[in-house]
């Protein structure tokens, strides 16, 4: 299956992933709107982490594992995966009990505390790429065919 | 291939997709005693406290049963087991045959007698989703609760009558409650947390009378003298392996059925997964029980893979609870509270005041176990530390802080999980591990 796949070195730590993905999961997928004005904004789906002023970056996200720890431990059932791959959370069944947080040893799975629901990456139903590919400005991250590791 | 699996929760979720991971063709039946299909069992707190309807209830998509071909018997207690001629009975009489047995059954509410418990209407466990119906159903009676035992079930079930404003005592012989997988300051939090919330916690004491006349209770008396006044009394001491159907089966049972890497038991084609079990421990060796959720759906898909003629190994369980309580996340895992601390290199943070707390425990430069009480954010990273066995002594006074990640690993490591193959592996450039 296609996954995301990231670049170190080319990484700049501009966050327009976060972004990117923030505004995909938002109600009017429009950045500006979502981040002045939505209610329950939602959280990002990926993770840009920074040493040292940025001199190291790159942006983490959900493996969509062939045996997904998530799923293993999800006490409600919220996990699945579908018969493409994908590693969904069912936003409704979740209960917030952190158990995909545990388990997940990408530490690829948010606390949206707002709501009190896990969050982590779709890989963006409504588009043929993942926003965050999409935005990147420097082809930090790729999505193509390729194994979980 | 006729498959028979014994129980219906997560151990069994896990076998069933192992099994057709492998085997499309087999007949798959699972007995269960129950007369919910699959549940998450966890959520009967949640339940109870009114915080999700019973339509959430339901661990499965709706067609699991049906897409994977299983048939699926309900309310059907198994009371036998003959190994020899490979036949489980059922109680009623039926017999069903099988070629590879899993039994998944989970365990049972140990329950110590009690003087004046006998003839109470009010004494309740609390590990089924009709364990917690019937407290729901008698809830608007329901005033005060002494609740017996201070591990996760009872609290569970001290959180779920909160919520529906009950006033509630809790009675733990431990010198605190949670004692299988906190150490003290964290329990001393959760504990803090809960008298804010107005729920007594008694420790190192134990209810040796249930007092009342005739099926009313009227309070329980403490090895201590002091009386506490109550009307319904739910006791959470702990569960046992439920596995007395397999007496004279020749099947191995010790303080759970005992089970080899592959999850099969010293019966050729009998097989054990989940809190019945008792598999080896991921760091010392030894098997022991461990009545873990994901350990259970692992252990599950090992057995169920191994029926269908698969190859797959149990890498040992591996504790890990995500446990929140009054609304202060928990999650631990590993080792927590070494018996022989002097082997062990112990990191901690605390910030009680804020419900703040992390605790690193070490051994020989690996990581053996963690505590988060708070910001429990990416702990599962952690869990990944200890699976892999990854020496973090680069990194090792890094571990608490609270924005800890892949950043402060070595290079290669978070290439190897992130980077496309065959580009940037880091192997010819020096790891660098940054920060020191």
């Amino acid at each position: 299956m296609k996954r995301i796949y990231m670049i170190e070195d080319v990484c700049i730590g501009c966050h327009l992933c976060e972004v990117a993905c923030i505004t995909e999961h938002s109600q009017s997928k429009n950045p500006v709107k979502a981040f002045l004005h939505e209610e329950n904004r939602p959280i990002s789906r990926c993770t840009v982490e920074e040493w040292d002023g940025g001199i190291i970056s790159f942006s983490t996200t959900c493996r969509h594992c062939d045996e997904p720890d998530c799923l293993r431990a999800c006490i409600s059932g919220a996990i699945q995966k579908n018969d493409k791959g994908v590693v969904r959370i069912d936003t409704e069944q979740c209960v917030g009990c952190w158990s995909c947080v545990m388990a997940c040893p990408y530490g690829a799975v948010q606390r949206n505390l707002e709501k009190k629901k896990a969050n982590k990456c779709d890989l963006c139903p409504d588009r043929t790429s993942p926003a965050c590919v999409d935005a990147c400005p420097n082809r930090a991250l790729v999505y193509k065919e390729g194994s979980q590791k | 291939m006729n498959y028979v699996i014994i129980g219906n929760s997560v151990a069994a979720v896990g076998a069933i997709r192992g099994i057709r991971s492998i085997d499309q063709q087999g007949n798959i039946t699972v007995i269960s005693r129950e007369r919910h299909a699959a549940y998450g069992r966890p959520l009967i707190s949640y339940l109870l406290g009114g915080l999700i309807t019973e339509k959430r209830m339901s661990y499965l998509p709706e067609d699991f049963y049906e897409k994977n071909r299983v048939n699926l018997l309900l309310n059907a207690e198994v009371v036998g087991v003959d190994t020899g001629s490979r036949k489980v009975t059922i109680a009623g009489g039926d017999v069903i045959a099988y070629d590879r047995l899993l039994v998944a059954t989970g365990g049972d509410p140990f329950v110590p007698p009690i003087e004046g418990m006998a003839g109470k209407d009010r004494i309740f466990t609390f590990t089924t989703w009709d364990d917690a119906a019937k407290l729901k159903g008698i809830a608007d009676d329901i005033e005060q609760v002494v609740v017996i035992g201070g591990g996760l079930i009872g609290l569970k079930a001290a959180e779920g009558l909160h919520l529906l404003n009950k006033k509630i005592t809790i009675v733990e012989l431990a010198d605190r409650i949670l004692s299988a997988a906190f150490d003290r300051p964290a329990g001393r939090v959760v504990a803090k947390k809960m008298k804010a919330n107005g729920i007594d916690v008694i420790t190192e004491d134990t209810v040796v009378k249930i007092e009342g006349d005739g099926a009313a209770i009227t309070g329980v008396t403490l090895k201590s003298g002091d009386f506490i006044p109550c009307d319904t009394v739910i006791v959470a001491i702990g569960v046992r392996p439920a596995a007395g159907f397999l007496k004279g089966s020749g099947v191995e049972v010790n303080r759970g059925i005992v089970v080899d890497d592959r999850m099969e038991t010293n019966v050729k084609g009998v097989f054990a997964a989940g809190d019945v079990a008792e598999a080896r421990d991921f760091f010392s060796g030894v098997k022991n029980p461990m009545p873990i959720w994901p350990d259970a759906y692992i252990q599950g898909d090992i057995a169920g893979v191994t029926m269908a003629g698969g190859e797959k190994v149990y890498d040992g369980g591996l504790a890990m609870n995500s446990i929140e309580l009054f609304k202060v996340s928990t999650i631990s895992m590993g080792i927590t509270n070494p018996v022989e601390p002097k082997e062990y290199e112990i990191l901690t943070y605390q910030d009680l005041e804020n419900y703040q707390y992390r605790k690193i425990v070490l051994k020989d430069g690996l990581l053996a176990g963690a505590v988060l009480v708070g910001a429990v954010d990416r702990a599962g990273i952690f869990a990944g530390l200890i699976r892999d066995r990854i020496d973090v002594t680069p990194f090792k006074d890094q571990l608490l802080a609270p924005g800890f990640g892949f950043v402060n690993l070595p290079r290669e490591i978070r290439s190897a999980l992130f980077a496309p193959a065959g580009k940037v592996a880091g192997a010819d450039k020096p790891a660098r591990a940054v920060g020191h």
